[in-house]
C-alpha cells in the first residue's frame, strides 16, 4: 500500500502578494532538484481572451530543498514562448514533463491545437533549457512524436524518465472522439514510446493499463518511478463523462511492472484522499512523484484541473514499495 | 523530353460521382492493370457548412488510354472519423501494386482554427484490384515531424531494389503577405524511404532547389525511369496571388537524378507549358507520369487547379524499360 500523507498547498497564482503574467491555473508539477533548492516546472495561464479562450504556458517555482513547502523564487516570465503561425503549439503549452541530462534541462510538453470538428489536438515537442531552465529553445518548429496509424490523434500528457541507459516516454494517446452529452468527448489512453538519444522515439504500440471504468475510461499522466526491484506507475483515470466536479473528476490510479512493458493494475494501493474542502476536495490528480533525501514525494494538482494551484504529500510507509 | 499534349481526356460534370461530388477531377493517378489504365482522382462535394470535402474516384481508361471505359460511383475509400487526418478530405491518392494488393499512399485533410487545415499521409489497402480500400489504421502512416511542422502531403511511392521510395512534399510556413489574408502556406518536395511501407526514414530536407526563392511552392512529385536514369516532374508556384494571376500560377517543373537521392533541376527540360489558350492555358498542375503498353504518359490538371477535369501527354521518342514502374 502506496498511503501519502498530504502536506498542504504548494502554489496557487492567485495567492500572489504581488499580482504577475501568472493569473490563474498551476497545472501538472515536474521538478529538476538542484543542491539547494527543487524547480518545478509547470504550465499556467494569463487571462482568457474577450472570447473566453486561454493560451497556457510554461512556468517554475523554485522550494526551498529543506522545506518543500517554502516558496523561494517564482519565474518572472514564460520559459518558452508559443510556436508559430499553424505550428502544433501555437494556442499553448500544457502538459509540461523536465529532466536533466548532460546538455541542460529537456522539456517534454503537450500542446493546445485548435481544430474545427473537435475542439482541439495535441501531439508532444521538445525544448532545450541551456541557463537552468530559465529559457527553453525548441529543437524543431514540429512535434518529437506525433499521430501515427493507432494512434491517430492526441497525442499528450508526456512523462520523461530515464532508466536502464535507455529514455522512455510515458504519454496518452487518443483513441476514439465520441459524442457525449451532445458534443464530442475524447477517450485516450496510456502508451510508452523508448529511445536511445530522447529524440528518435520507437512507439510501443499497445496500451499500457488495463481499463477500470470499461472502454470509456480516459486515462492521463502516467509517472513512474523506480524503488524496490520494480516500476511503480501513478496516473490519472476518469469517466468520459461528468469530470468537471466531485463525483467524476479524474482520481490516481496504481500499475506496477518488473520490466517497463507488462503493468499490473491496482488502484487499491494507492491511497490518496480528496480533501474534505477546500482548494482539493473535488480533484486529487495529475501526479508527479520524486525521491528527495530520503523522502518519496507527490506533487499533484486539485480542483478545476489545477486551477486552484497543486499542492504536496508524502509517502508515508516507506515500505509501500516493498509490500505492494 | 517532348511532350504531345492529347487535350483532356475526363471532364467530371459529364459523369455521375458517388458522393454528391458534382466538380473537380484533381491529381490525376494510374493504376495500370491487365485490361485497363484505372485513374484515380479527388472531387468534392460541398458540406453543409459549404466547406469542401474532397473525395477519392476513379475512371478507367483503355490501355493505350484511347477510350474510357467507366467512372466509379460508388465509395472507393470513404473519409476519417471525427478528429481524425482525414476527416474532411483525401486529395490525393497514389496507387502502388505490392503483390495481390493494391497500396494507397493518401493525403488526408483536416480543418484547423488559426490557418485553413493541415494534411498528413495516410495508408490504405486494396485486395480488389483497387475497386475499394482499407485503412491501415485510424491515423496517418507519416505525419508532422520535429523538421516537417504541417502540411506533409503528396506521396508519390514506387519499389525500386529492396526499398520504397516516397516522395512528398512538406510545410516549411505559414505566411502573410501583403495584400493576402489569410495565411499561405508554402510547402518543399522530400524524400523517405521505407523496408515495409509503413515506418518511413527521413531529414526533413527539401531536395529540390528553389526557382522562386524561398517563398515558391513545390508539389506533386512524380519519377520515371528512362534511359538509366530517373526523371521528376513536378508543379511548382509563387506563395500568393497564384489563383488570381495566371503568371504566378502552377508550372510544371523537372529535375534528374541517377541514384533517386540528389537531384539537378532544369525546368526546361520538361518539355510541356501552358497552352496559349482553353483548358490548361492559365495553369498546370498535379502532374503524374506512368508506362502503358510501351508508351510514357503524363496526367495532369489545368485551369483552376482541376475544376473542369484532367488531361493527358503522351511521350515522344520514349523507350521505357519493359517492366519498370
Amino acid at each position: 500500500m502506496f498511503k501519502w500523507k498530504k502536506l498542504g498547498k504548494v502554489f496557487d497564482p492567485k495567492d500572489l502578494a504581488e499580482p504577475t503574467w501568472m493569473h490563474e491555473f498551476a497545472q501538472s508539477p515536474s521538478v529538476v532538484v538542484t543542491d539547494d533548492y527543487v524547480r518545478v516546472f509547470f504550465c499556467s495561464r494569463p487571462a482568457p481572451d474577450a472570447d473566453g479562450r486561454y493560451l497556457s504556458y510554461i512556468s517554475f517555482i523554485d522550494l526551498d530543498r529543506a522545506d518543500l513547502r517554502n516558496v523561494v523564487s517564482v519565474c518572472p516570465k514564460p520559459v518558452m514562448g508559443l510556436g508559430k503561425c499553424g505550428t502544433f503549439d501555437e494556442f499553448g503549452t500544457y502538459p509540461v514533463s523536465v529532466i536533466a541530462d548532460d546538455t541542460g534541462l529537456r522539456l517534454y510538453y503537450a500542446v493546445w491545437t485548435r481544430c474545427e470538428s473537435v475542439p482541439f489536438n495535441a501531439a508532444i515537442g521538445v525544448a532545450l533549457s541551456r541557463d537552468g531552465g530559465q529559457t527553453f529553445e525548441r529543437l524543431g518548429d514540429g512535434p518529437v512524436l506525433s499521430y501515427s496509424f493507432d494512434e491517430p490523434f492526441l497525442l499528450g500528457s508526456p512523462r520523461v524518465r530515464r532508466f536502464n541507459d535507455q529514455w522512455q516516454l510515458w504519454y496518452v494517446a487518443g483513441k476514439e472522439w465520441r459524442m457525449t452529452a451532445g458534443k464530442p468527448e475524447p477517450i485516450y489512453k496510456i502508451r510508452m514510446a523508448t529511445s536511445n538519444n530522447g529524440i528518435e522515439w520507437t512507439k510501443i504500440g499497445k496500451d499500457l493499463i488495463r481499463n477500470r471504468l470499461g472502454d470509456q475510461e480516459c486515462q492521463a499522466c502516467p509517472d513512474v518511478l523506480y524503488q524496490d526491484g520494480a516500476y511503480h506507475m501513478f496516473f490519472s483515470y476518469r469517466d468520459i463523462r461528468n469530470y468537471t466536479g466531485r463525483e467524476g473528476g479524474y482520481r490516481i490510479g496504481y500499475a506496477r511492472s518488473s520490466d517497463l512493458l507488462e503493468w499490473h493494475r491496482d488502484d487499491a494501493l494507492v491511497d490518496i484522499v480528496l480533501g474534505d474542502t477546500g482548494w482539493d476536495s473535488e480533484m486529487v490528480n495529475y501526479p508527479h512523484v520524486f525521491e528527495l533525501d530520503g523522502a518519496t514525494y507527490m506533487l499533484y494538482q486539485g480542483n478545476g484541473m489545477g486551477r486552484t494551484g497543486f499542492g504536496l504529500a508524502v509517502l508515508e510507509n516507506e515500505s509501500g514499495a516493498r509490500s505492494a | 523530353m517532348k511532350w504531345r499534349k492529347l487535350g483532356k481526356v475526363f471532364d467530371p460534370t459529364e459523369h455521375a460521382l458517388a458522393s454528391r461530388c458534382v466538380e473537380f477531377a484533381q491529381s490525376p493517378q494510374a493504376l495500370v492493370l491487365h485490361d485497363r489504365v484505372r485513374v484515380y482522382f479527388s472531387t468534392r462535394e460541398r458540406d453543409s457548412s459549404g466547406k469542401y470535402l474532397s473525395h477519392v474516384a476513379y475512371a478507367d481508361f483503355t490501355p493505350d488510354m484511347s477510350h474510357l471505359l467507366g467512372v466509379a460511383d460508388h465509395t472507393v475509400l470513404p473519409l476519417g472519423g471525427l478528429g481524425c487526418f482525414d476527416e474532411h478530405g483525401i486529395f490525393p491518392i497514389n496507387v502502388l501494386r505490392d503483390g495481390s494488393r493494391i497500396l494507397a499512399y493518401t493525403t488526408g485533410w483536416n480543418r484547423k482554427v488559426s490557418v485553413s487545415a493541415d494534411a498528413a499521409i495516410g495508408l490504405a489497402i486494396s485486395v480488389d484490384d483497387g475497386r475499394t480500400f482499407q485503412r491501415y489504421g485510424t491515423g496517418p502512416v507519416m505525419a508532422a515531424s520535429l523538421r516537417e511542422p504541417f502540411l506533409v502531403a503528396d506521396a508519390f511511392v514506387q519499389r525500386i531494389g529492396e526499398l520504397f521510395h516516397m516522395w512528398y512534399i512538406y510545410g516549411t510556413g505559414w505566411k502573410s503577405f501583403a495584400g493576402s489574408e489569410p495565411p499561405e502556406r508554402i510547402y518543399k518536395i522530400a524524400y523517405a524511404t521505407s523496408v515495409d511501407g509503413i515506418d518511413w526514414q527521413r531529414d526533413g530536407r527539401q531536395i529540390i532547389g528553389d526557382r522562386h526563392g524561398l517563398d515558391e511552392c513545390q508539389a506533386l512529385p512524380t519519377v520515371v525511369e528512362l534511359d538509366g536514369a530517373y526523371h521528376m516532374i513536378f508543379c511548382y508556384r509563387q506563395a500568393y496571388g497564384f489563383r488570381e494571376d495566371p503568371s504566378r500560377g502552377y508550372r510544371l517543373g523537372y529535375a534528374r537524378s541517377t541514384d533517386l537521392r540528389t537531384w539537378q533541376r532544369d525546368d526546361a527540360i520538361a518539355g510541356i507549358d501552358v497552352s496559349d489558350d482553353g483548358w490548361d492555358s492559365q495553369m498546370q498542375c498535379y502532374p503524374h507520369l506512368f508506362v502503358s503498353r510501351g508508351q510514357v504518359y503524363l496526367l495532369y490538371n489545368g485551369n483552376e487547379f482541376g475544376r473542369h477535369g484532367f488531361g493527358l501527354a503522351v511521350l515522344e521518342n520514349a523507350y521505357p524499360r519493359a517492366g519498370v514502374l
